[in-house]
């Protein structure tokens, strides 16, 4: 009896599914169905993202599981590992906080207050972005390494990876602060200040809430690549077990291990699984806030 | 000068009278953003230019010139190209099914191709390697055809195309979205078939924005470390690509540089995309 209740609407839903969650996401009707050249290259490039992504990242998630349950948590609570991810996580949060606040006051100063120099520093903003990882990381190391010309040696500590991830990851606030802050109506902001509000108040009462949404996904963009950072960051680390080695130093020292090549891929694969978990994590989020900003816009 | 000096005649603009108003504040912000990117970004930049060109032009060049140094850049450049290459193809035909229609998993579609931004390199040489090294998923198979993907080009090319996935397909999306389906249609009305539609008509109208995608796409394939690390093995002289070499002098030669000279031809080629980029942004906003 219960089971028929159930089976009804599930049923009916699975019918109409198509066309009522288009309703619900409000897409424009512009949407084509598929036809020949399209269902072919749909086709296609479904085979090849399977290959390429899907399949992959299963072998991960897979082998993270190759000696069941125990096997994956052995793995990941080992004491070094277990260190890494903490601190891997620890130094990915500080990084989205002090972006947060930075990225905002840096995409403030670019879209409110155009002075002279503006275009420069607009390109300066972008270079961590450009610069590929390895040479970031030779940049970071160039300031801060053994025989730094400031006298400011960070090689080997924690301080050094968080200024590295600071450095490469400096755009993602600005740039999603920055769009939204541009067609923030001023309205309101000259309202408020014409009845003698002061600056600090018409930030945090009117321009702020209105930016939340994207300076949480700035700061959550700039979570999820600091959690993968790698090649910025093995420079100046020094892979200190338990001080500064970070949660892709263990996966690749795993995967360099031949004595034990078997456990050791399992190992790494576990690991790999929380990493991708935390993506997976992240991508929601976005998702989420992505679709409050656009309610609000 | 004279400009600052007779702002009388338009007093009246809301807009103008709080800009005055928070003048100091906005000063002290400005003071704020400048030295934290200055001390962040630019202060190291200009050191490690300042060190790669301290020990003189000769040793510069000098560095450039050794054999290990040539192969590198060229094994760099032949990878990137054939990543982004595939990335073109595959971003055009995936930006225009995310863009134009409606199928099963479309979303799913979309998250996908958003995944690699978000997955550690390191994570994404393990993943191909468990499937595509000699003891993984696809290992025997291509091992009987004689393929060899680990620690080979085909695999670097692989998880260049993997980390660079998504710069082509979200750089056309907004734009053919903009676009709509009237003109197609139109044609398609008229009797052209899918290809004459997407050679007259679609990609005049993305040219911009795929040449825009194309350069970030070209800058993110020449730098890729931690994937590329993984699937290569990283063997001087055969699978080192210029990325690599760079840490691998850094950190088994302690050989500086000669790691500062390729870093500077990378820092060089991340610049031209920058400028590229920008204008192509400028230009297609006016």
């Amino acid at each position: 009896m219960t089971t028929d209740v159930q089976a009804a609407p599930a049923a009916t839903e699975a019918v109409s599914a198509g066309p009522a969650a288009r309703r619900r996401r409000g897409r424009p009707k512009t949407g084509l169905p598929l036809r020949a050249a399209s269902g072919t290259s749909l086709g296609v490039v479904v085979i090849w993202m399977s290959l390429l992504v899907l399949i992959p990242l299963a072998a991960v998630v897979g082998h993270a599981f190759d000696g069941g349950w125990s096997g994956f948590t052995d793995a990941i609570s080992q004491p070094a590992t277990a260190a890494a991810l903490r601190l891997t996580l620890g130094l990915s949060a500080a990084a989205a906080i002090i972006n947060a606040v930075m990225g905002t006051i840096v995409a403030w100063v670019l879209v409110r207050g155009k002075f002279s120099g503006s275009g420069i520093f607009e390109m300066v903003i972008d270079i961590p972005f450009a610069l590929p990882t390895i040479v970031a990381g030779l940049v970071m190391l160039a300031l801060y390494g053994g025989d730094s010309p400031i006298g400011v040696s960070l090689v080997g500590t924690r301080t050094g990876l968080l200024v590295t991830l600071l450095f490469v990851t400096l755009p993602f606030t600005v740039r999603t602060v920055q769009p939204v802050l541009l067609n923030l109506d001023r309205e309101a902001e000259d309202a408020a200040a014409s009845l003698g509000a002061s600056a600090p108040v018409i930030f945090r009462r009117i321009a702020l809430p209105q930016l939340m949404p994207a300076i949480v996904s700035g700061a959550v963009l700039s979570f999820a690549r600091a959690i993968g950072e790698y090649g910025s960051l093995v420079l100046i680390s020094s892979n200190l077990p338990f001080k500064t080695e970070i949660a892709s130093s263990v996966i690749y020292g795993k995967l360099q291990d031949a004595d034990n090549a078997a456990r050791s891929t399992q190992q790494a694969a576990a690991i790999a699984t929380i990493l991708l978990v935390a993506s997976a994590v992240v991508l929601v989020l976005i998702e989420v806030l992505g679709r409050r900003v656009s309610r609000r816009g | 000068m004279a400009d600052t000096v007779t702002p009388a005649p338009r007093p009246l603009s809301p807009s103008s009278t709080s800009r005055d108003r928070a003048r100091p504040g906005s000063l002290a912000l400005r003071g704020v953003a400048m030295v934290y990117v200055g001390l962040l970004v630019l202060l190291p930049v200009v050191v490690i230019l300042y060190r790669t060109f301290q020990p003189g032009l000769g040793e510069f060049f000098s560095a450039l010139d050794s054999p290990e140094a040539a192969h590198a850049f060229e094994l760099t450049g032949i990878v990137a190209l054939s990543a982004v290459v595939i990335n073109t193809v595959f971003g055009i035909a995936v930006a225009i099914l995310l863009a134009r229609y409606r199928f099963w998993g479309r979303r799913v579609l979309s998250a996908f191709v958003d995944l690699p931004v978000s997955v550690s390199p390191i994570v994404v040489g393990l993943a191909l390697v468990l499937v595509f090294g000699p003891t993984g998923w696809f290992g025997p198979f291509l091992t009987r055809h004689g393929v060899t993907m680990i620690g080979a080009k085909p695999g670097m090319i692989l998880a260049t195309v993997f980390v660079s996935l998504p710069l082509v397909v979200r750089a056309l999306v907004p734009v053919l979205e903009q676009a709509g389906i009237e003109q197609e249609q139109a044609a398609a009305s008229l009797g052209a078939t899918a290809f004459t539609r997407l050679r007259r008509i679609t990609l005049p109208t993305i040219r911009a924005a795929l040449t825009y995608g194309v350069v970030l796409s070209l800058a993110r394939c020449i730098g890729e470390y931690g994937a590329v690390l993984v699937v290569s093995n990283n063997v001087e002289g055969t699978t080192e690509t210029a990325p690599l070499r760079v840490g691998n002098l850094v950190e088994n030669e302690l050989n500086y540089n000669a790691a500062y000279a390729i870093t500077f031809v990378l820092i060089v080629v991340a610049f031209a995309a920058i400028l590229l980029s920008a204008w192509i942004r400028r230009r297609r906003r006016s």
